[in-house]
């Protein structure tokens, strides 16, 4: 198993360092005495975050945020490289038995254990937030990647920063203020959040602000109803002169862009979306074919691998019926429907679900890697 | 056996076109339902199996170093013995059939899955998944029927050669893996000049690979750890005895499946044009069961549900005995055979059936073989008779 993950980096001993030409060896016949596994499939029965080609982690805490948020703390495998703050690692859950995977915020500052905290929202409806709110246990392993993200503070600090959030918005947000703001002079955070109880970190942020270590404008917008561009002229009229950080609904940060875009300040507007806006899946679709560079549109009753090979798209194909597996391409996003069930599967950017060409038909445009 | 649509007795002529449609859609109900109830303890099965499998295995070869002491001996062959088939069975042929893709976990996907198996997971999933499970039982497209080596229909013609085939199983029993490997390069095709030199020579690189990394691992490594102790012969045994007893036993499980008396056969141009329903019923009837313990299900892959695994190739094997009450309750409402039995009484019929078509179909039925069954005239179904009063031709 996994021979396909076989060429990992573990690999890269190139002999420059000493006794790496050694260490290839030993490994090489490692991998003799287990083939065709791995050595790590081995170790993974014992200790799982010690495997060197996938990155998983343990929970070791548990906090309650808020009614519906809790902060979780992770102790990532050995092969965690490190965040920047505002940066957001994917993690992996099995929701009733199959793999999901989110983003998520680290928001935790700098810690000695060497563990990292991710704060999550129970989202109404949200089959992955709403399971590690309720069922996530102390002890247990989840899968997770490695840190990606650009909503991060660059190296020469600005003098003045906004920073915008609503929601769990606050999560990058507070994982940059827990890092850098000793060495912050002047931060405004400006927050919605439905309710003053609903504010994840509520108590920190509010000491933050009595401190003066930051400028807190808290907003509630069962009160005041959500943020307008004359609200922010009012709570923030310098805005245009500072360097601006957004985090929060898809509808807040459109509302953002424009008025920056509008200003010509564009530039010093950076945004971060964690879900972005899914297409409602519909009848049929843009299919393209990423690595080929091949687009084709195809119709919500006939399976794609059908309509692909009419194109012309040299597609892997087998018993055509969908029991056979030998069409199956990762899709990287976007929606396809089950032609037997009518069920719609749907990947956020980033995933691979694999899917079967020949009983699949688009719903809505979708990637697929071929 | 003859080919169904040249029978005497056609077991399925009660049948109207509506019977069909309706059988297919009561069994994509069937399927539907495990569908929507796959969920969090299919996925500790999976998880559990593999896991007990690799600690099984990691123990029977750890007490193998020791094996110059005869218990430790004992111990470790039978151990090695039941993880190579759990895992062959049980785990690469379910995992490889896509059975537990759902989960989307790379780790256990068909699309990454490799077995101690000399045949790579890639030619074996196109002839067995593709080829097999598309054409099951079709005379001149399933290849199952017989290796390629074998007469296994009395409508396929005798040659001489078929004198020897009761020895040719016997051998390709013992060898089987190997066996299984030639037959996904289609050595034979190959060997008619009907297969693509290039893909040949490409497919038998990676056997070849597939082989050596076996071999060095079970025959020169393991015996080489186990040097220190003055055990390396027995180390070295004991992975054959072990490779030999996986062989025999997925050689009788297989035979199992497709070559027991009362499984029928189909002419090439009877697939042309089917229905799903049809599709389904020619499953349903060119596959046998194996009745037993819950241990004897696993230990066969739940290949002892054959007829529910060639209906549903994909479900998860752990689901197959629920699914097997349903579909045997089909079969009794249609009026269709459902083959089964135990282990060593189905290996009797499927041997019975190679010996039995060693010989020309003249001289065999002079001879009095034990497990050969009558044919079954076909009864007319109940429902069929309640709307119109008659019994279809």
């Amino acid at each position: 198993m996994a021979h396909l993950l076989s060429d990992g980096p573990r690999q890269d001993a190139t002999g420059r360092t000493p006794g790496a030409g050694w260490r290839s060896r030993a490994f090489k016949l490692l991998k003799a005495t287990t083939t065709p596994l791995l050595p790590e499939d081995y170790v993974d029965l014992f200790d799982p975050l010690r495997t060197s080609t996938v990155l998983r982690a343990r929970v070791v805490d548990i906090v309650a945020e808020t009614q519906d948020a809790a902060t979780v703390v992770l102790r990532p495998g050995r092969t965690w490289r490190g965040h920047v703050p505002g940066q957001y690692i994917r993690i992996g859950v099995d929701v009733d038995g199959v793999r999901m995977w989110r983003a998520y915020s680290v928001t935790s500052g700098p810690r000695e254990d060497g563990c990292i905290a991710i704060t999550i929202k129970a989202i109404t409806g949200g089959a992955v937030s709403t399971h590690l709110v309720e069922s996530l246990k102390v002890g247990q392993i989840v899968q997770m990647e490695q840190a990606d993200g650009a909503f991060v503070l660059p190296e020469v600090l600005p003098s003045k920063i906004l920073l915008l959030t609503g929601g769990s918005g606050i999560t990058p947000v507070m994982g940059i203020l827990r890092h850098a703001v000793e060495d912050l002079d002047d931060v405004i955070l400006l927050h919605s959040a439905p309710r003053p109880e609903d504010v994840i970190f509520a108590e920190e942020l509010r000491e933050l602000g009595a401190n003066d270590r930051i400028t807190l404008v808290e907003r509630h917008t069962d009160e005041h109803g959500l943020l307008d561009t004359d609200e922010l002229e009012a709570l923030v009229p310098d805005w245009r002169e500072r360097e601006t950080w957004a985090c929060g609904p898809a509808g807040m940060l459109e509302m953002l862009e424009g008025h920056w875009e509008q200003a010509g300040h564009a530039h010093r507007l950076h945004t971060e979306r964690f879900r972005p806006a899914l297409a409602e899946p519909g009848e049929g679709g843009t299919v393209y074919f990423t690595k080929t560079d091949r687009e084709i549109e195809c119709d919500g009753a006939r399976p794609i691998l059908d309509i692909g090979e009419e194109a012309g798209v040299l597609m892997p194909s087998g018993c055509r019926m969908g029991i056979c597996y030998g069409c199956v391409l990762p899709m990287r996003e976007g929606s396809v429907r089950d032609l037997r069930t009518g069920e719609v599967t749907s990947a956020t950017p980033g995933d691979g679900i694999l899917i079967q060409t020949c009983i699949s038909a688009a719903a809505g445009r979708c990637d697929l890697v071929l | 056996m003859t080919a169904l649509q040249k029978k005497e007795h056609n077991p399925v002529a009660h049948m109207t076109p509506e019977d069909i449609e309706s059988l297919g859609k009561e069994l994509d109900a069937v399927r539907a339902e495990i569908i929507e109830s796959r969920g969090a303890k299919d996925a500790a099965y999976i998880r559990r199996t593999i896991d007990v499998q690799r600690k099984l295995e990691l123990g029977s070869r750890a007490v193998l170093l020791f094996s110059k002491y005869k218990p430790a001996f004992a111990l470790g062959t039978a151990g090695l013995t039941v993880s190579k088939i759990l895992e062959n069975m049980e785990i690469g042929h379910n995992v490889m059939h896509g059975q537990w893709d759902w989960m989307r976990d790379p780790k256990i996907h068909s699309t990454t899955w490799e077995w101690d198996n000399a045949s790579p997971a890639d030619l074996w999933k196109h002839s067995h998944n593709e080829l097999h499970h598309t054409y099951t039982n079709v005379l001149g497209r399933d290849n199952d029927l017989g290796y390629g080596i074998m007469r296994v229909d009395e409508d396929q013609p005798w040659v001489p050669f078929y004198l020897g085939q009761p020895v040719w199983n016997f051998i390709n029993a013992c060898f089987f893996e190997y066996g299984i490997a030639a037959y996904d390069l289609e050595l034979g095709k190959y060997m008619k000049g009907r297969k693509d030199k290039a893909v040949f020579k490409r497919d038998l690189g990676k056997v070849g690979q597939k082989v050596r990394n076996q071999m060095t691992r079970d025959y020169v490594i393991h015996p080489l750890l186990a040097a220190p102790t003055g055990s390396w012969g027995r180390t070295l045994l004991a992975n054959y005895l072990s490779n030999l007893g996986r062989n025999l036993w997925t050689h009788s499980v297989i035979m199992c499946g497709h070559f027991p008396e009362g499984v029928e056969t189909f002419t090439k141009t009877s697939i042309e044009g089917e229905s799903r329903g049809e599709w389904y019923l020619r499953q349903m009837i060119g596959s046998a069961n194996i009745s037993g313990s819950k241990a004897m299900h696993i230990a066969t892959g739940n290949l002892s549900y054959q007829i529910e695994h060639h209906l549903f190739p994909d479900l998860p094997s752990n689901r197959y005995a629920e699914i097997s009450v349903k579909v045997r309750d089909i079969c009794e409402r249609y009026g269709l055979q459902y083959t089964s039995g135990p282990l060593p009484k189905q290996v009797a019929s499927a041997w019975m059936k190679v010996i039995r078509l060693s010989l020309p179909n003249h001289i065999a039925a002079k001879v009095k073989f034990p497990s050969r069954r009558k044919p079954v005239a076909p009864t007319a179904l109940p429902s069929r008779r309640v709307d119109t009063g008659e019994v279809a031709a």
